[in-house]
Order: structure tokens, then sequence, then C-alpha cells
């Protein structure tokens, strides 16, 4: 076959008089090989005042389009979103953070050895699940995907607990039957995973439709990432929640990429993922996902505005995935190295870190003694949780693979168990 | 006791839950004000206000995805499908997330849902409004599979649907929906009314899940069917005079391996029918598990009369929908092997 039949637009003739259409591709500005270049991100100078939470649409507009900052770039605040949190809700914080990127790396490197089959790690994104868990309520019910490990480690669920999940071990309550990271905790208001993309989305609003028909006060919120925005599920669970006006926080973690695609393969390229929510009536933010106090006040607002019977806001967090997607994958393949280092609005830990020092209220030593207890804290949970085994040694017993499927075992299950010896 | 159509059983069989249990709600496209294309909700929303019977957005994958959600937080909603044709927008959410919520989270979760859906053809429904998917749902574990068919079980059946702590996809046979069907078009149709199976009581009872119920009673050979097929297989058993024992499955999944195990035994041949497709049909699985169950009891190859591997044709529908004259061939070549 020759090259020239390779081409499809060479391929039809076109006798029409009409210049030949153009089939056009979405590209990330810079590939592996390339220097990053975040000059096309355009952060607004023009800094949105805290509408009253009864806004009406044509008000909010422009909150789409914007980006919500409290923390300046000279860690200091810019006052009109300010939560005028106490700095010890903000050192709280910090610390839930800090844990959340410390338990990441400890549990990346049990995977590289052989503990675990697989993991996922949310660095760079940590503000996003510590500051939106610390703005809800503990009973507020959170539809997770599996990057918002940081829900449960700021609602103080046990370390152990999660490891043994990650390790699928005797002590896994998931009794070794999803992957690593696909956590359930409905004690910690935390719902189980799906690897099924967006799925939850639509079930956090029907959660929240349940709470307003019961007369209930807790609220939901649900997170997707920027790629799954294009699930069918984004679009129910919009329609829903405009249509009954459900008191649900509709969260998008736009970390820039989905896998290896960028977010404009998803969308983005041409509009920004908080304007989606502008066509079905509901409220979007676009937030700076790295900037704690952001991510809280925003979320703060969403709140306020669902209690008071106004229904859903999407609220779009603006970050960037500094890690690899899991560890199976390889960034390399598809996007600058040292992308990350370059992200304009920095990483969320630092400059909470850097915030607190501008305020007298930290320091880099207490910073650092911080750092070295939270590594032993989750290396001592590290040992209890391995003490429970790791992946092949000590697990729960095949026997229990039948069990919870159905409420009760039925019939051919238990004929199927006994055929495997059980 | 009340003559019910298959309709206004349905109707009883939600009426007595929501009367019941202040955590079941119902919701579909056109349930509410309007009572459903096929009136089977008609009046719950007057009675039980719009909160507890509404109307939904035509989005079968947020109907079912809401009620996971609802049912996560402790409510029963009954949902429906206004065909089973379309609920394939809603597979991802019913095989994904509700079949499996209670396994992955180790019980913590689980979708107490059922999901009412009217199916099969006879009705000149043309390709979307005449599918039999039940195989398909049958597939996935953790999904309960039922099927009525007539009005007495059709009420039963739903409240246990509803009460039943797992997912429930129940098909209703739209052409049965008014009277029994044999599936002899060119004739008058019956109403429900004066049919045995039609009589009702008016409060609640159920009809448990998993259980296959013997409709004639024979000694000659066994029919495996379930729905609008219940009605044609009896009239071939009675047209070909073979002394068919016919079994009315009800529940697919779980299985009445049992009752089925039982008959096979004692008749020593099987025809299984359906509605639906063949290949990958219900009735393969059905076929696996007789011969298994019973391989020296049988004295004839299994035979299934099912939908040809087609879509399901509008012009030819009669050709297609398996009719009595279709089994009773069946039942004859079992017999005569």
């Amino acid at each position: 076959m020759s090259s020239a039949s390779l081409n499809p637009e060479a391929s039809v003739a076109a006798d029409s008089g009409h210049q030949p259409l153009r089939f056009y591709v979405p590209e990330p500005k810079c590939r592996p090989g390339s220097a990053p270049d975040f000059s096309g991100i355009q952060l607004p100078t023009e800094v949105l005042p805290r509408p009253p939470v009864d806004a009406s649409q044509d008000q909010l507009h422009a909150y789409a389009y914007g980006l919500i900052r409290v923390l300046g770039d000279d860690h200091k605040i810019i006052d009109e979103w300010n939560p005028q949190l106490d700095a010890n809700v903000l050192r709280k914080g910090l610390r839930s953070m800090l844990l959340t990127r410390i338990y990441d790396q400890r549990m990346l490197r049990a995977q590289r050895t052989g503990k675990t089959s697989f993991y996922m790690q949310c660095t760079g994104e940590e503000a996003i699940a510590v500051a939106q868990a610390m703005a809800l309520e503990p009973d507020d019910m959170c539809f997770p995907s599996y990057r918002q490990q940081g829900l449960l480690i700021a609602r103080e669920w046990p370390l152990v607990d999660m490891m043994c999940q990650v390790y699928n071990n005797s002590e896994d309550r998931m009794k070794g039957r999803q992957l690593p990271v696909f956590y359930s905790a409905k004690k910690a208001g935390f719902f189980s995973i799906s690897g099924n993309l967006g799925t939850q989305f639509v079930q956090a609003v029907g959660w929240a439709m349940a709470s307003a028909y019961k007369g209930d006060t807790r609220l939901a919120a649900a997170w997707v990432g920027d790629g799954t925005t294009a699930e069918a599920d984004f679009h129910y669970a919009l329609t829903f929640a405009a249509v009954y006006r459900v008191p649900v926080l509709l969260n998008v973690v736009n970390n820039q990429w989905a896998i290896s695609s960028f977010q404009g393969i998803a969308g983005g390229e041409v509009t920004t993922f908080a304007a989606r929510a502008v066509g079905y009536g509901l409220p979007g933010l676009r937030v700076d996902g790295n900037d704690f106090l952001a991510v809280y006040a925003a979320t703060k607002w969403a709140i306020a505005r669902a209690r008071a019977g106004m229904g859903a806001t999407v609220i779009e967090l603006y970050t960037y995935r500094a890690a690899a997607h899991s560890s199976s994958d390889d960034p390399s393949g598809y996007r600058p190295e040292g992308e990350g280092a370059l992200w304009p609005l920095g990483d969320p830990i630092e400059r909470l870190k850097q915030h607190l020092i501008a305020i007298g209220e930290w320091s880099q030593e207490q910073h650092d003694a911080l750092t070295s207890e939270l590594t032993e804290e989750v290396k001592s949970a590290g040992k209890e949780a391995e003490s429970f085994g790791t992946l092949g040694s000590k697990g729960t017993s095949p026997s229990t693979m039948f069990d919870d499927v159905y409420k009760e075992l039925p019939q051919h299950l238990r004929r199927q168990r006994q055929q495997l010896g059980y | 006791m009340p003559s019910m159509n298959m309709i206004q059983a349905l109707n009883s069989a939600m009426d007595v839950m929501l009367e019941r249990d202040p955590d079941v709600l119902i919701f579909g496209q056109d349930v509410g004000y309007f009572g459903g294309v096929f009136r089977c909700t008609a009046g719950l929303q007057k009675k039980y206000g719009s909160k507890r019977v509404f109307d939904a957005p035509i989005s079968e994958g947020g109907i079912v995805g809401a009620a996971v959600g609802m049912g996560a937080y402790g409510l029963r909603p009954v949902v429906e499908i206004q065909f089973a044709d379309y609920i394939y927008p809603a597979m991802d959410q019913l095989t994904s997330e509700a079949a499996r919520l209670r396994y992955r989270s180790g019980g913590e979760f689980s979708a107490p849902i059922t999901v009412r859906t009217p199916c099969g053809g006879g009705i000149y429904g043309g390709q979307t409004h005449s599918q039999s998917p039940e195989a398909m749902f049958a597939h996935v574990c953790g999904l309960k599979t039922v099927m009525p068919s007539n009005p007495y079980d059709a009420k039963g059946l739903l409240i246990a649907a509803i009460e039943d702590d797992d997912p429930v996809v129940f098909f209703e046979p739209k052409r049965i929906y008014n009277g029994p069907f044999d599936g002899h078009h060119d004739r008058p149709v019956k109403p429900w009314a004066g049919h045995a199976l039609g009589e009702v009581p008016d409060g609640y009872y159920t009809v448990p899940l998993g259980r296959a119920n013997v409709l004639r009673p024979g000694t000659a050979v066994t029919v495996l069917c379930y729905g609008t097929m219940v009605h044609v297989c009896l009239a071939a058993a009675a047209e070909s005079g073979i002394d068919a024992e016919v079994i009315d499955l009800r529940t697919l999944m779980p299985l009445d391996l049992e009752t089925i195990e039982a008959s096979v035994r004692k008749t020593g041949r099987c025809v299984i029918v359906h509605e639906a497709t063949r290949t990958c049909g219900f009735g393969a699985e059905l076929s696996a598990q007789v011969q298994e169950a019973c391989f020296i009891h049988l004295e004839a190859p299994i035979e299934r009369v099912t939908g040809w591997d087609t879509p399901y044709p509008l012009a030819h529908e009669w050709q297609y929908f398996p009719g009595p004259a279709r089994v009773s061939e069946a039942l004859t070549r079992v017999m005569e092997f």
C-alpha cells in the first residue's frame, strides 16, 4: 500500500467546490523531550468576591471561568474568600495533608517491594480531600473516586485499616475482594469505591435525594476527575441534581491528566469544567485546588447553599497530578519530565506551610518535627498492618469469596463453595 | 377475592408497600402524575404525594444510579424503566454497581432496589418494544431476576422483590398485562377476569423469590418456561395431548433447581421455552443444569423453543414469536425420540 493511500484526507476526491473538512484532535502543548511550558495558563488577576449563597445564576456566571484563590503568591491572604480559620485548624489541615503524602510514599514503596499489587498516590492533590473533609460535617456522606484518600485521613480513620485493605490481608474488611485503594468505610462517611468511573457521581445525588426525602440534615459530596466528566454519569448527576435541587456537592478534580490523556481530550481545551454547570442551571465554582484555604472556603459556600435548600454546586478544583497515574503507569511516556515542579499553582502542602510561617504560626523546625513524627506514625501503622499479612500471605479464607454476593448464600453458591473444598 | 389484571396487581403491590414502609418510593419516566404509560402506577402519586411517587428525567442510567445511592442511604426505591429494551443505558449501574455493592464493600453497603421493566413481544412492538433481555441480568452475580406470568404472582413477587435486601430486576411481560395470551393471535384477547390466577388478595402477601410453580402436573415431559410463554406452553400441552408438566420458573436467579430436577427425573424429558433469542439465552443455562443434574434420567435430547437469533422483527411477529404450534412440535419430537 502506498503511503498516500494511508492518508485519509487524500483519499476522498473533493470535486464539490468546498474546501476539504479538517479533522481536529487536541494535543497537549508539551510532550516528553520538550521543556515543560505552562505559559498558556493565565491565572486570573481579577479577584472575585464571595457571593451571597442565594446569588442568582447570572451573578455566579463569572465564577465558572475565574479562579477562586485565598493564598496569594506571597503566601498572604487575599481577603475576599478568607474563611477566617483558626491557626489550630490550619495546622490540623497541614498535618492531614502531610500524613496523606507520607502514607502515599510508604504504600508506593510497599507496592515496589511486592507487598501489594497496586497503588495510587494523590500527590499534589492533598488539599482537596483534606480541606473538603474538614469543611464538611463528619457524617456528611462522601462518594470519592480512587484519589481522595485524604478524606479518610482528615476524618482520622485508622491508617492500619486502610493499609490492611491495600495489603488484602486477614484484617481487610473487604476480604481481599477489591483492588488496593478501593476503600470502603461507612463509619467514616466514605462510600465504597468502584473501578467504574463516574458511577458514584449520580449515586451521591441519589443519596442526597434520600437525605432530603427523609428530612435528614446530612449532605452528600462526590468527586470525579477531569477525564471522568466525559462519562454519561456526569451528565446524569448534574441533570438530577438540578431537577430535584439536591443538597450535594459535585467536585471535579481537574489534575490535567487522565492517565496519559491531557484534559483537552476530556473537553477542557475550549472551556472550563466548572462551566459545565452553567448549562444545567447549577453554580459552578473554579477553585485553586492547591490552595487549602480556597478549597475550604468554596466548599463552605457550597455547603451553605445546599443547607439553605438551594441545591447543588459544581466545584472544579484546579490542580496538577504530580505523581504517576498509578503504580502501573510511567508518565515519562507522555509528558515532560519535571512538569509538576513548574505547575504555576505550586504544591498545596508547601503553600499552607509557608502561609502558616508567614503569619507566625509555624516554623521550619516545627515542620521538620511534624514530618518525623508522621513518618514514625506511618511506619508503626505499617508494621502493625503487615503483621496481619501482605498480599499472598495471611489473607482471608477463600470460603469468604462466596459471601456477600447476596445477603443470604443461595444454593448454587453453596454448591460452588463446596466444589472449592469449603 | 377481587379480580385484577396484571397492571392492577402490580399497582396494588406498590400501593401495599408504599403504605407499609415509608422508605419505599417510586420513580421513573411518566410514573408520577400520569401514572405510567401502562397505568401501573396510576393513582399512587395522588394517594402518597409527589415526594414518594414522582417523574424522572429520561435517563435510565440516572434513574438506576440515583436508586443505588438511595439504597445505600437505606431507602427501598422501586424504579421503572419504561421498556426493557431501554434498560441498556443503566447496565453499568446495574452490573457494576447495584449487583456488586454488597460484595465489594464487605457488606457495608447494599442496594435494596427493585427495577421494574415491561418486557416481551407479541404486541407488534418491533425491535425496541419487544425484547426479552433477562439472560443478560441472570448472568450478573449479585442480581436477582424475576418474571411473573399472572396477576397473583405479579403482586406477590413484586412485594417480595421490594422487601428483598438485594437488587431485583423485575420483568413484566406486557403482552399479558391485560389477559393471558397463549400465542393464538388470531383469536379474541381474553381478559384476566375469570382466570383463577386473576384472583388477587387486596392486602399484603408474598410469593417467595427463588421458587418455581408447577402449573400443570404431568408425567410425559417437563416444560420449563416463564412469562408469556407459560400460557403458550399450557396451550401446547392441551393441543398436543401430551401430558406435559409445565413449570413456571417465576425467578430465574436464584433458580429453583430442586423443583426442576424432581420433575425431569420423573418425566425423563425436557423442553425449554422462552421468547428471548436462543444463543446464550437463559435456556442454555437451563439446558446445561438439567443435563448435569439429570443425565441418567434423560431419554431424549433437551429441546429449546425460543425466539430466533435475530433482532425482534415487526412484520414477521408471528413467525418470530414462539407460538403453541412450535412448542407442540418440540413436545412431539422429544416424545418420539
